[in-house]
């Protein structure tokens, strides 16, 4: 039982990773249609530009603001770059180019801080908390902590002000809002620059974890799609449950079925998309979108 | 009397489709202005050519600003508000939320209140469901919240694109009670309608277009006479 809770948590706290970079990859889908297969790359290339912040001499969550500021600048210019320029081209094609965006941010991170893994510092202490005989770790619990706090800090900006009541209408019905005056090419924009801030929070947690290399999000990024498959691609708040299950999921199977393990957890990611795939092609809480051709 | 609406040899395009061929009008500060015509005549593509909806050329002022080089969104915050066919409601956000948005592209911020307090009392069954999703309403009380939300602009101008369709007679009658209301409070209408008995019992001012084109234009009451217009529009 004692084993159960801990693993559980531990979940949590993967899921949580999970959560923020499905959310990121749930937004732009929802603006644009489009899954943003570098997304896990943004992160990684966050995570860089924090470890160089604290590297310089800037206490840890100086860096880590800093960082969220850096990527939200990021992923705005990018948007403005990359994607505006072919925003009226098919889907494929912006499939393509995110795609060439993963491989050129993975290359340019390897070219300027190399291939070599580097320890990444976790700002929660090191020792573990203990309660009766179950012992949680600390970054654990912070990672969950930051997440919620993320997440939270979402929430309210979407409900209840004006700028991100006028980004979720332009995400879901861009014509009416140019008919409302919302100047809709900045409403994806920002959508970007938020959506390289939760990727750029995931990386930084995880970073501890798996240690700091330019192939850290890969992993975490299929976890993200399984995610939010399962959420639906169609519901914010489906995805980031989806994380959380996704997390606790993957650590039971690899603890209680004996011949997965740690190698083959990364299956369970894969066979959950497909079943979900099969089962329920919306995911758990998405709805079916119909639209006009 | 100088014109609020000026439009000139206007041509507007559906990529290689020519949807209109030199439409030319002009609209007075105050009045309620109607488009008359058949399915595919261009009055759709009028009001969206005016909002910047689709290519065109020719000129169009308004209070003497050129609109042709202006975005969509540019053109909203002049103080012309477009309820557009289909009625344009946000289906996933609640009345208040539509209702927020349409003040989005005012250029005073204040205020929010006397105008949610005026459109609530034009229409009051929208005060009973501002919490709900607007995609639950009915299409009286959709049509009613898409009036409302372009009223939240405060505007100048009001582009109204059948707001007939589809709806009760009795709930077409009540909207059209409103519109004359709103109108009387210095709100300029240019109304596309299918309806004709009920644009011309509205409207002071007609045009008609055939196939992109106008072919005739004069006050209500002189067209509501004319021979021609009746046995094709009004039907006796």
């Amino acid at each position: 039982m004692d084993i159960f809770v801990q693993q559980v948590v531990s979940g949590l706290a993967t899921g949580g990773i999970y959560a923020s970079l499905a959310l990121a990859l749930v937004m732009i889908y929802q603006a644009t249609d489009v899954v943003n297969f570098a997304q896990g790359e943004l992160a990684m290339f966050a995570t860089y530009i924090c470890w160089s912040l604290i590297n310089a001499g800037l206490p840890y969550w100086a860096a880590f603001l800093s960082t969220l500021g850096i990527a939200f600048v990021g992923g705005v210019v990018i948007e403005r770059l990359v994607i505006r320029p072919v925003e009226n081209a098919p889907i494929l094609t912006i499939v393509m180019v995110t795609l060439g965006l993963l491989v050129i941010c993975n290359s340019i991170a390897g070219w300027i801080w190399t291939y070599v893994q580097k320890p990444f510092p976790s700002p929660f202490p090191e020792r573990p908390f203990k309660f009766d005989n179950i012992v949680f770790g600390a970054h654990d619990l912070g990672e969950i902590q930051v997440t919620l706090l993320v997440l939270l800090c979402i929430y309210l900006f979407f409900r209840f002000t004006p700028l991100g009541l006028a980004m979720r209408a332009a995400a879901h019905n861009p014509v009416s809002s140019r008919l409302v005056g919302i100047r809709v090419g900045c409403m994806l924009a920002l959508g970007w620059g938020l959506a390289a801030v939760f990727g750029a929070v995931a990386g930084m947690m995880v970073a501890p974890v798996l240690t700091l290399e330019p192939n850290l999000m890969g992993g975490v990024q299929i976890y993200a799609f399984a995610a939010a498959t399962l959420g639906g691609f169609t519901s914010p708040g489906g995805a980031v449950l989806g994380g959380f299950i996704v997390g606790v999921v993957e650590n039971l199977v690899g603890t209680y079925v004996s011949f997965i393990g740690t190698e083959l957890k990364f299956t369970v990611a894969l066979a959950m998309i497909i079943v979900v795939l099969l089962v329920r092609p919306t995911g758990l809480f998405g709805t079916t979108v119909v639209k006009r051709v | 009397m100088s014109a609020l609406l000026d439009v000139q040899a206007l041509e507007a395009f559906y990529g290689r489709t020519k949807a209109l061929h030199g439409v030319s009008f002009s609209m007075a500060e105050g009045g309620i202005t109607t488009i008359l015509g058949a399915n595919g005549a261009g009055k759709t593509t009028t009001l969206r050519a005016i909002s910047r909806m689709v290519k065109t050329t020719g000129r169009i002022r308004f209070e003497g600003q050129p609109l042709e080089r202006r975005a969509t969104e540019d053109v909203v915050q002049l103080g012309i508000a477009h309820a557009p066919e289909g009625r344009g409601t946000f289906v996933h956000l609640t009345v208040e939320e539509n209702l927020r948005l349409g003040a989005w592209g005012r250029r005073e911020r204040g205020g929010l209140k006397d105008d949610f307090d005026r459109v609530f009392g034009y229409f009051p069954v929208l005060r009973e469901r501002r919490r709900q999703a607007a995609g639950t309403l009915s299409g009286g009380e959709q049509q009613m919240l898409a009036v409302a939300r372009a009223l939240m602009l405060r505007p100048r101008l009001l582009l109204l694109d059948e707001p007939s369709l589809g709806l009760a007679p009795l709930v077409v009658r009540e909207i059209f009670r409103i519109l004359k209301t709103i109108n009387q409070t210095g709100v300029s209408i240019l109304l596309v309608e299918q309806n004709a008995a009920l644009a011309l019992d509205l409207a002071d001012h007609v045009f008609l277009l055939e196939t992109g084109r106008v072919v005739m234009e004069g006050p209500s009451d002189v067209l509501r006479r004319d021979d021609a217009i009746r046995r094709a529009y009004l039907g006796y």
